[in-house]
């Protein structure tokens, strides 16, 4: 079959039809305010932050500042232990750029133990087991980095593995 | 015909850089604020919720998604309005007037401290085909516009420098605004020239904020009796985008807005049935620009007004007694619920040493700034 029209080489296209280019250097620094930053310093220190609402009687992880159920403000924040069960998972052959990668990433999202609805706990990796052996409500406890290199960010958490006695 | 009625107002701010409160914190703060005024429950009580926010300023793509948990409004109807506070509240005044909803909120956010290159993100709202290749600081293009004000109007440097000063100083009465100081117009023509015939002093400058307003339908405001502060006039309008095609010499956005707004209010001379203006002034000239495109002062006559001094808080015509965007500090999309705020605390009597004696009416405008040519503008009322 014939393709109509004219062929354009890559070349072509970018560089010899007329265009306009442009690439903006935008910078952002959020703050990361009262709730998140006890989190992140709670990652830092190897410890897995929550907080409590009395009045629903509830507690949910990552923290935040008021209950978005009751509209109350929490401020009991407590620890929750680093381990937890997967909510759902996948396997995941790409990154962002669309290139295929030879060994898959896991991302999962994690409910944390001590939360007390589902789910309650945060999108994170999976690693150290086989992706055809990853089951949805599998046990996974955290791995952290070396206290030395952690720096306040949910990376301070290197992935989550199987439990070994789940 | 049922009118519509705010009944709630909540302000977290201004502050030059609010960074101990992350954007939904300060949100929550003054949405709490307003809740408490409103005296209603945002989980049960509230049918729509209007946030008014910019995925660029946020930093966020579809940042709309991360809109409702600090209005209490997490699994409830939440829409987005990229575009200043009062066009959102036109907004919620189109859904209150179906009758489909009787409790609306409008909320608006400013966190220009999180940007670390704010300059480059309103570079981006200049035409990327023939206009951003000049990398022109945005500044300049106020300063283009302020020429053509000057030439057109016949206005002396020596007024818009009054402008500056009189806001400078309102904002030292006002415990929101962030840039409160003493200043004499000499003290104005004597800051740096940024972009001529635009100095310093003349330009505001950007502060963290959020407004939140709660709006209702008459029913409501029966039942809640509370301090309503009626909605008697709100529209929106934008002049061209195109450097080549619109109007440098005067607002042709606030003129095409006050049109229909003063129609919908029942308004013939805004200078003699309004007692409140709170009017653009995100550069010094356009206060006196705006007031005369407004309709309030004719060509060349607002100068005149500020040298006599009628736009100050004792005057016959006062503008800007909160401070106004120079005085408060530049929360862009803020900006015209910041007005908003200040009418309701007028309206209501509640505006201590700025108190303007027997307020009734009062007019809130707000423009989007450099480089567009939009406006917003509402008309309150006691009654
Ligand atoms: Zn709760």
């Amino acid at each position: 079959m014939k393709v109509r029209g004219t062929k354009l080489t890559s070349d072509e296209f970018h560089n010899k039809v007329i265009a306009v280019k442009h690439a903006p250097e935008i910078e952002y620094d959020w703050a990361t305010g009262v709730a998140i930053s006890k989190f992140l310093k709670g990652l830092k220190d190897g410890k897995i932050i929550g907080v409590y609402c009395d009045s629903c009687d509830r507690t949910v992880t990552p923290p935040r500042m008021f209950c978005e159920e009751c509209f109350s403000p929490m401020s009991k924040y407590v620890d929750l232990p680093d381990t937890g069960i997967i909510n759902t998972f996948s396997i995941a052959y790409i990154k962002t750029d669309a290139s295929r990668v030879e060994k898959p990433q896991l991302p999962a999202v994690i409910d944390i133990d001590g939360t007390s609805i589902s789910p309650s706990g945060f999108l994170h990796l999976l690693d150290e087991i086989n992706p055809d052996d990853i089951k949805i409500g599998m046990k996974v406890k955290a791995v952290w980095k070396d206290a030395i290199d952690r720096t306040g960010a949910i990376t301070d958490i290197k992935y989550f593995k199987k439990m070994e006695d789940a | 015909m049922e009118k519509v009625a705010i009944i709630g107002v909540g302000v977290e701010g201004f502050r030059s850089a609010i960074r101990e409160l992350s954007y939904k914190e300060m949100v929550y703060q003054a949405a709490v604020k307003a809740y408490d005024d409103a005296q209603i429950n945002p989980r049960e009580e509230v049918d729509t919720f209007i946030s008014c926010e910019e995925d660029f300023n946020m930093g966020t793509s579809i940042t709309d998604e991360y809109a409702p948990d600090q209005l209490g409004a997490a699994q409830r109807t939440v829409h987005t309005i990229t575009g200043d506070g009062i066009q959102g509240m036109a907004a919620a005044y189109m859904q209150i007037k179906t009758g489909m909803f009787d409790v609306a909120v409008v909320e608006a956010q400013s966190r220009v401290s999180d940007i670390l290159t704010h300059n480059q993100i309103t570079n981006f709202a200049f035409d990327p085909l023939y206009n951003r290749q000049f990398d022109a600081v945005y500044h300049s293009t106020a300063a283009l516009e302020k020429r053509a004000y000057l030439e057109y109007s016949g206005t002396s440097e020596e007024a818009i420098a009054e402008v500056a000063a009189k806001n400078y100083n309102n904002a030292l009465k006002n415990p929101i605004a962030a840039y409160g100081v003493r200043a004499k117009a000499s003290d104005i023509m004597n800051t740096d020239m940024i972009a001529s015939p635009l100095r310093d002093g003349e330009i505001s400058k950007p502060v963290d904020g959020a407004v939140v307003i709660v709006m209702a339908s008459e029913k409501v405001v029966k039942e809640k009796n509370g301090n309503p502060i009626y909605i008697n006039g709100i529209s929106y309008a934008t002049n061209s985008p195109n450097f080549d095609t619109r109007d440098w010499q005067y607002a042709k956005y606030a003129k095409l807005t006050a049109d229909r707004v003063y129609k919908m209010a029942g308004i013939n001379d805004p200078k003699e049935e309004i007692d409140v203006f709170e009017i653009d002034d995100t550069y010094a000239f356009k206060e006196l620009q705006h007031l005369e495109s407004l309709g309030v002062y004719d060509k060349g006559e607002a100068g005149k007004a500020m040298l006599n001094g009628d736009l100050g808080s004792k005057g016959s015509t006062p503008v800007n007694v909160s401070g106004g965007v120079l005085g408060v500090g530049n929360a862009h999309d803020v900006n015209g619920l910041q007005r908003i705020a200040e009418l309701v605390d007028q309206l209501r009597g509640h505006a201590g040493r700025r108190q303007i004696s027997d307020a009734n009416t009062g007019m809130a405008f707000s423009w989007r700034g450099v480089p567009t040519t939009a406006g917003a503008l509402a008309i309150l009322s006691k009654e």
